[in-house]
């Protein structure tokens, strides 16, 4: 018997979901997907990020291999035509005709285009599609004003993605005398608007647009009052409209505002076809948002397979950030007194707005909205979908407790089991907690594999995070990061045992403490903590080191390493600077200025690293430790020598701090930067410290970072003198090194850190643990044995023998090393 | 009936050429092959020295070690942390790579590979 034939139309994320809901229930059925685009399902709420560098691979929700691997014929760039219901069979725009059991609509919804004269003008887009986005980038490039025509939730979206895509001045044009009338309350939308206006954002209510005027392309927008707005471009996103027009030609029930109608077994008025996510009109509603379209999808998939599943209206609770600001609003946001009472924060200086609505008996929660901070969506709405009793004063919801006792059971592990955590995948605290004790997940990786939670909006992540750290410690799991298979200690604890015994070899340590023969993973960490501790020359013990630690350099595409030498706070003499130009050209290297204000130099063969190092040693340069988990560079700007504005002599105090710290190895990379005043040009808040000058001394600020996850540094000392302020970086980097796990940045560390910054500023400026002047002594011990790596190696025979890629020809270069000429330098060839 | 084909030793290099734990490369006309001299477990491996991952000349330049309980012998390429057995050739983690390996012999302070 042959297979029952599934035809969904549209391969929109409700439509994709479809498929993997019933996959997931069965395999008895032929499953045949259209789509409209080119473009196989992609994840169309985090559309904006398309701007922010993603791919539309990035985005896609699953492989094409995948629709095959599963038996699912996908007709991309097909849109159907025809559904003709008494034969049964689909007609598509490319002439394929096909028969179905059973059809599915997820046609989704377009964006509705207002009828104002003009409309049709080059420089009017909607904001919907890839497409869209590739189109509205590219008229972005040479447009420097634009609007977006509608203030709701998409329209900031859109907004949000003009000014990512660098417009100068981003317009937003709004009917309603408010923002987000949908989701938020008058007062809220007042405080949104506050915030984005600061922001850079122009917005402009109670417009209504008359006509966009222009010759071909848009020139400005005339409003109803006669005023005029210039712009070069114009988004569309004054609301959707779902696409129900194939089936109102095929004479299935539609809503007089459009919608396909369904019951709650999301069935239209023709009881095979189903329709499902956005084009759907279920009691006089369309669901505009992923989670209920989901929901739609596998009630369908329940359905088909004779599962017994309903759908009774969907929660609209939400949250996002719009243009760096967090909104939510949650269950029955906007039910008033006497129905409630209600509780209100403002706090316009932060630009931060809270409402809950509470039961008139006060204990239970209703709804509330959240501007500007919504740490708390996530408890909020769990209190509300669980009916969980509110605490006696139940404004520490939004306000947090103040002094006190700690509110007791406000944690995640109080949630009934059968709470809803993501209620896009629709799984439960039950459901991620098993899997923690019974299927052996320990992090949001595994989770997402194992229950898909938090893989659709991403909104549940910290809280399933919270909840696998609550199983694994309720069941007696202790959540410790041991290095590696070899060793079942984190990285302080090996610390200590290293150095309580003296270790100074790794054979030694793994003999003790480790077993196995090691690996990749624990070998620099030992190393690393070796010379932490003894601060020996590391290349004695080559082969427990990286690969570039282990050559002193750092290996590059093709096997050629790049050599940077030290340039303290980014001064250098013209002579030295000569050299360094004498040098990459002898040996063929690519030069570029790094953004630590020193020269990189690639293409470097390992043969040649010792003889390019004794000509930049004879010049009087030394090792830069690019290569190595140590400290890279101290940035300044030019300071008080030279600057009007300058305060204090910032080039020399990055010099001084540069010299003391360099050599040393940590956990990870450390940078520092130096300014002379409060411009701030050396960037010194991104840095792992950071020291800026004041009226009276410098305020240093610690565990910044750049990189994927920037963090600004946190002030951690006013007005210090420079005795001071080493004193303190003496004191805070030996506990970082001495502390933090491997690979650990200053920044996770102290997020890591329990009590966090004043924590921290209670070890090193308050001596609260009475490890300063331990900490200051050992900093000193290796200050006191800093030595040059490259020095050490070109002056030892033995040493030397290793730079060299055939040991029995040392001659002889890597014939696969190859380059490409580029801007009259080379390129390392691509691989 | 069976052929086989008579494995052919070549003189690498001196024993005291591969660092004690580590590995170096040998050159054998075009091909490159790396050696590793594994003190703590006194044995020897030699491997292809291209990491098949990015076409990259490096297996000699990566870290040995031990994965598992059964202590297999394995190199990490220094460019991605690729990791490969040092008895199979067969990569550790998920991908399908393979790297050719090579019998090694050592006598009288010389290190003897063995080509096929």
């Amino acid at each position: 018997m042959s297979k029952p034939t599934i035809i969904v139309v549209g391969n929109g994320m409700v439509g994709y979901k479809f498929c993997e809901k019933l996959l997931a229930r069965s395999t008895q059925f032929q499953i045949i997907v259209f789509g409209e685009e080119p473009r196989h399902a992609y994840d169309r709420v985090h559309l904006s990020e398309y701007f922010n560098g993603k791919t539309a691979d990035d985005l896609s929700l699953s492989t094409l291999s995948w629709y095959a691997d599963n038996g699912i014929a996908l007709h991309l760039d097909d849109p159907i035509q025809e559904i003709n219901r008494s034969q049964k069979t689909i007609h598509s725009l490319k002439g394929v005709t096909l028969k179905y059991d059973y059809l599915v609509l997820a046609t989704g919804s377009s964006a509705f285009v207002p009828d104002i004269p003009g409309i049709e003008k080059e420089g009017v887009f909607v904001y919907r599609t890839i497409e869209d986005l590739e189109l509205i980038k590219a008229c972005a490039a040479n447009a420097k004003c634009g609007a977006v025509m509608g203030g709701g939730l998409l329209g900031l979206e859109a907004a949000k993605a003009l000014i990512d895509l660098g417009i100068a001045e981003t317009h937003v044009i709004e009917f309603a005398p408010r923002l987000m009338p949908r989701q938020i309350d008058s007062a809220g939308s007042n405080m949104l608007q506050l915030k984005l206006s600061q922001l850079g954002l122009h917005i402009h209510l109670n417009k209504s647009t008359a006509a966009i005027v222009g010759e071909k392309k848009i020139e400005s927008l005339r409003f109803n009052d006669d005023s005029q707005l210039p712009v070069d471009m114009l988004v569309i996103s004054a609301g959707i409209r779902p696409r129900d027009e194939l089936a109102k030609l095929a004479g299935l029930h539609v809503g007089t505002r459009g919608g396909i109608i369904v019951n709650e077994k999301m069935q239209t008025s023709d009881e095979s076809i189903y329709a499902i996510g956005e084009c759907a009109l279920y009691d006089g509603m369309i669901y505009g948002l992923v989670a209920p379209g989901y929901e739609m999808a596998d009630i369908v998939a329940a359905h088909l397979t004779e599962a017994d599943k309903s759908f009774y209206g969907y929660d609209m609770s939400t949250k996002l950030k719009l243009i760096g600001v967090d909104v939510a609003s949650f269950g029955d946001a906007f039910i008033t007194e006497p129905d409630c009472r209600t509780i209100l924060f403002e706090d316009t200086h932060k630009g931060i707005y809270k409402r809950i609505n509470i039961t008139n008996d006060g204990k239970n929660l209703l709804g509330g909205i959240l501007i500007g901070d919504a740490d708390a969506y996530n408890m909020l709405l769990q209190t509300v979908n669980n009916k969980i009793v509110l605490p006696p004063d139940p404004e520490d919801l939004i306000l947090g407790s103040r002094g006190g006792a700690v509110s007791e059971g406000a944690g995640v592990m109080s949630l009934p089991d059968d709470a809803l955590i993501c209620s896009c995948e629709a799984v439960t605290k039950s459901a991620i907690c098993s899997a923690v004790s019974e299927g052996g997940v320990t992090g949001i990786d595994g989770m997402k594999k194992c229950t898909k939670a938090g893989t659709g909006c991403g909104g549940c992540v910290p809280m399933v995070k919270d909840l696998i750290a609550g199983t694994m410690k309720a069941n007696g799991q202790y959540v410790k990061n041991v290095i590696c298979e070899h060793f079942d200690y984190s990285r302080q604890e090996l610390f200590d045992l290293v150095k309580i015994n003296g270790l100074k070899n790794y054979d030694l340590v793994l003999d003790h403490y480790g077993k196995g023969d090691g690996c990749e993973v624990c070998k620099p960490v030992v190393a690393s903590i070796m010379s932490s501790l003894w601060n020996d020359v590391i290349v004695k013990q080559e082969v427990i080191q990286d690969s570039n630690d282990r050559f002193l350099a750092n290996i590059q595409k093709g096997g050629t390493y790049s050599v940077v030498p030290r340039i303290p706070g980014g001064e250098i003499t013209p002579d030295k600077l000569i050299v360094i130009g004498q040098v990459a050209k002898k040996y063929g290297l690519y030069t570029k200025i790094t953004g630590g204000q020193r020269i990189d130099m690639f293409g470097a063969h390992l043969s040649d690293l010792p003889l390019i190092w004794e000509e930049l040693i004879d010049a009087g340069f030394e090792s830069g430790h690019a290569y190595g988990k140590a400290l890279r560079t101290v940035k300044s700007c030019v300071g008080s020598t030279w600057c009007r504005f300058g305060l204090h002599d910032s080039v020399t105090f990055a010099i001084e701090i540069e010299d003391r710290y360099k050599g040393i190895r940590a956990p990870h990379k450390l940078k520092g930067g130096v300014s002379g005043c409060v411009r701030e040009c050396a960037e010194a808040q991104s840095k792992d410290f950071g020291i800026i000058a004041t009226e009276k001394g410098w305020n240093l600020y610690v565990c910044g970072n750049g990189g994927s996850k920037p963090q600004h540094a946190q002030l951690l000392a006013t007005d210090i003198d420079s005795a001071t302020c080493i004193k303190y970086l003496d004191r805070f980097l030996m506990f970082y090194i001495k502390t933090a796990d491997q690979l650990t940045r200053t920044a996770t560390w102290l997020n890591k850190l329990d009590g966090g910054m004043s924590y921290l500023k209670n070890v090193i400026v308050n001596d609260s643990l009475g490890l300063a002047g331990q900490l200051e002594e050992e900093m000193q011990a290796l200050v006191n044995t800093y030595h040059c790596e490259w020095k050490e190696v070109i002056e030892s025979p033995g040493m030397r023998k290793r730079f060299a890629h055939f040991i029995n020809a040392p001659e002889e270069k890597d014939p696969h090393a190859q380059f490409e000429p580029m801007r009259e330098q080379v390129r390392a060839k691509e691989w | 009936m069976e052929t086989t084909i008579a494995t052919q030793w070549i003189m690498a290099c001196y024993v005291d050429d591969v660092p004690e734990n580590g590995g170096s490369c040998v050159k054998h006309g075009e091909e490159q092959i790396a050696i590793f001299n594994f003190t703590r477990r006194g044995e020897w491996y030699a491997t292809q020295n291209l990491c098949p991952h990015k076409q990259q000349m490096a297996i000699s330049r990566g870290m040995i070690g031990s994965a598992g309980e059964s202590c297999e012998p394995k190199v990490a390429c220094p460019f991605h942390k690729k990791a490969f057995s040092l008895l199979t050739g067969e990569c550790l983690g998920e991908e399908e790579l393979v790297i050719k390996t090579y019998p090694v012999k050592v006598a009288d302070g010389k290190v003897f590979v063995g080509i096929a």
